[in-house]
């Protein structure tokens, strides 16, 4: 269970770009959060996963205020989470094969007896083929890339996952097997799942529920000037 | 009204990168589709099926390990046989509009939407002067639906909406009758995107003897665009259709084709098995065959453009009258 209440974040605490944004994900929720290019989700998104810190406001995971983010969150809060960010690129190391990619995370909680065995199941899960899995990111299309984070994200068996417009860079087939992998992953394992977008037409197909960025947080035209 | 013949006439273009080690990546094979002047053609399939090579070589502007062979005409001149200066002196700008990915990256930082837009109109259209400058820029802006008053700003200042249009007028300044547009519409929301593929559909609207080549890989935005579609898979043109067939009924014939539309998630939802094939190791036969829930043993045959579509079994049999000589007939 992840409640965000009244958070208010940005770049710079006179102009935030999310104010006072408030929603709440239940165990095992899809809740897909809709909004424009610039409203701010996507640093919504990035507060929920405790990868920048609020400027004001509560994150509840759990029932247990957070109190830590990114680095110095305690590892059980961080690990909870799995993140997709839009771009492949700027989200993978461009040294890493896609192998040490996907095992980064194990390798990072001392986990490594697990790797060969882990990188196999979600090479399988995300469609990567094991020819793939030798290669550097420049070796790869865009689709594979994200394909390669996606199993990366759920290499740690997170109970929540944060899908920042995940596949709008990828097209319709892409798109399709992404979808269908994450929701393969929340049948076996119950996770949670936090869709943000703008495509009104996939999220609904996806998510159990979709939020517009109206209902969950202030728009910048209310704020106080 | 006699209709003029195709604007651009692509002929057996094939395009092959020379890697080191002596490999060669088969990034477009035997392409083969016309464009006819006020009309939109998309080009559509997967990222890294080969579209955006296809336009580079339409530009002349390939990387130098690349080797090129058939045709594509423009009027009298074969863009493939051109040389680099008739192409910067009489194509680009002029007769071919090229609207980029990224019209963010495309515009240069440290200049005025404003001063590259009167740069480019006085090499392109020798308005001279500097008042008359000025109010060509204003006019080419209004054109682009671009907003005058924003015409001082910095690229960094526009938003992705009001970059692309910057990027439109600068596409169209030198009134060159086919605009190539090329995945436009990436990154950007729902509703951009929707104004953006309107307003490249108003541009080619407004003047009929112009025409719009776009490549894509955002189907809904092809749909609401385009008057025929081609869908390419593996560096090969597999089906040239029309668009309201193709988006509506009958729906397309290849199987790939309806792979894709059925991934829509307003549709089926469901992804093609399986990954697409490396272009540098393509199998000789149908490259489609290992994802293909209609494969046989005749796939392991290179199935030809036939009429419409290049498969050994189409969805449906062939209806005379879409053979793309005459389907915009």
């Amino acid at each position: 269970m992840l409640e965000l209440r009244s958070v208010t974040a940005g770049y710079d605490r006179r102009a935030p770009v999310v104010r006072e944004a408030s929603l709440t994900l239940a165990p095992g929720q899809a809740l897909g959060l809709l909004g424009p290019s610039g409203c701010g989700k996507s640093t919504l998104a990035r507060v929920a996963a405790l990868l920048h810190r609020p400027d004001a406001g509560t994150l509840l995971l759990d029932g247990t205020p957070v109190r830590r983010w990114r680095h110095r969150a305690p590892r059980e809060q961080r690990t909870a989470f799995g993140v997709v960010f839009q771009q492949p690129r700027l989200a993978a190391d461009p040294r890493l094969r896609l192998a040490d990619l996907i095992a980064e995370p194990l390798r990072a909680t001392g986990r490594r007896d697990q790797i060969p065995g882990r990188v196999t199941e979600l090479a399988e899960a995300t469609g990567l083929t094991p020819d793939l899995l030798t290669r550097r990111p420049h070796e790869v299309s865009d689709g594979q890339l994200q394909r390669a984070c996606l199993a990366r994200a759920l290499v740690l068996r997170p109970r929540i996952l944060v899908c920042d417009e995940m596949t709008a860079m990828l097209d319709a087939s892409t798109t399709a097997a992404l979808v269908a992998a994450v929701e393969r992953y929340r049948r076996e394992t119950g996770a949670a799942l936090l869709a943000v977008g703008h495509d009104r037409t996939l999220l609904d197909r996806w998510c159990d529920r979709t939020l517009h960025w109206h209902e969950v947080a202030r728009s910048r035209a209310d704020a106080p000037t | 009204m006699t209709r003029p013949g195709p604007l651009l006439t692509v002929r057996g273009l094939s395009v092959r990168f020379l890697m080191p080690g002596g490999r060669r990546i088969a990034a477009v094979t035997d392409a083969r589709f016309e464009v006819a002047s006020g009309e939109c053609l998309a080009l559509i399939g997967e990222s890294g099926c080969g579209k955006s090579v296809l336009a580079s070589a339409l530009l002349g502007l390939l990387p130098a390990n690349t080797e090129t062979a058939g045709s594509a005409r423009l009027g009298d001149l074969d863009l493939l046989t051109a040389g680099e200066r008739t192409l910067a002196r009489t194509v680009r700008g002029r007769r071919i509009g090229l609207i980029p990915q990224s019209p963010a990256a495309h515009l240069t930082p440290l200049r005025t939407v404003r001063s590259q837009l009167e740069e480019t109109l006085a090499e392109l259209t020798g308005v001279r002067g500097r008042a008359a400058l000025r109010e060509a820029a204003e006019r080419a802006a209004q054109r682009a639906a671009f907003p005058p008053d924003h015409l001082d700003r910095h690229p960094h200042q526009l938003s992705g909406g009001l970059a692309q249009r910057a990027a439109t007028a600068l596409a169209l300044a030198g009134d060159p009758p086919l605009l190539l547009a090329d995945e436009p519409t990436t990154g950007l929301d729902r509703p951009l995107v929707e104004r953006t593929v309107d307003e490249l559909r108003r541009h080619i609207e407004a003047d009929r003897d112009r025409a719009l080549l776009m490549i894509t890989h955002d189907l809904a935005a092809a749909e609401r665009i385009a008057d025929r579609v081609a869908v390419m898979y593996a560096g090969r043109i597999v089906e040239l259709a029309d668009a309201a067939a193709f988006f509506g009924t009958p729906g397309p014939r290849h199987p790939y084709s309806r792979g894709l539309l059925d991934a829509l998630p307003d549709r089926a939802f469901t992804p093609i098995p399986g990954l697409p094939p490396e272009l540098g190791d393509l199998p000789a036969g149908c490259a489609f065959a290992p994802r293909c829930p209609r494969a046989d043993t005749s796939c392991t045959e290179l199935p030809p453009l036939a009429g419409s579509v290049a498969c050994h079994h189409p969805v449906r049999p062939p209806v005379p009258a879409a053979t793309p000589e005459n389907a915009r007939a």
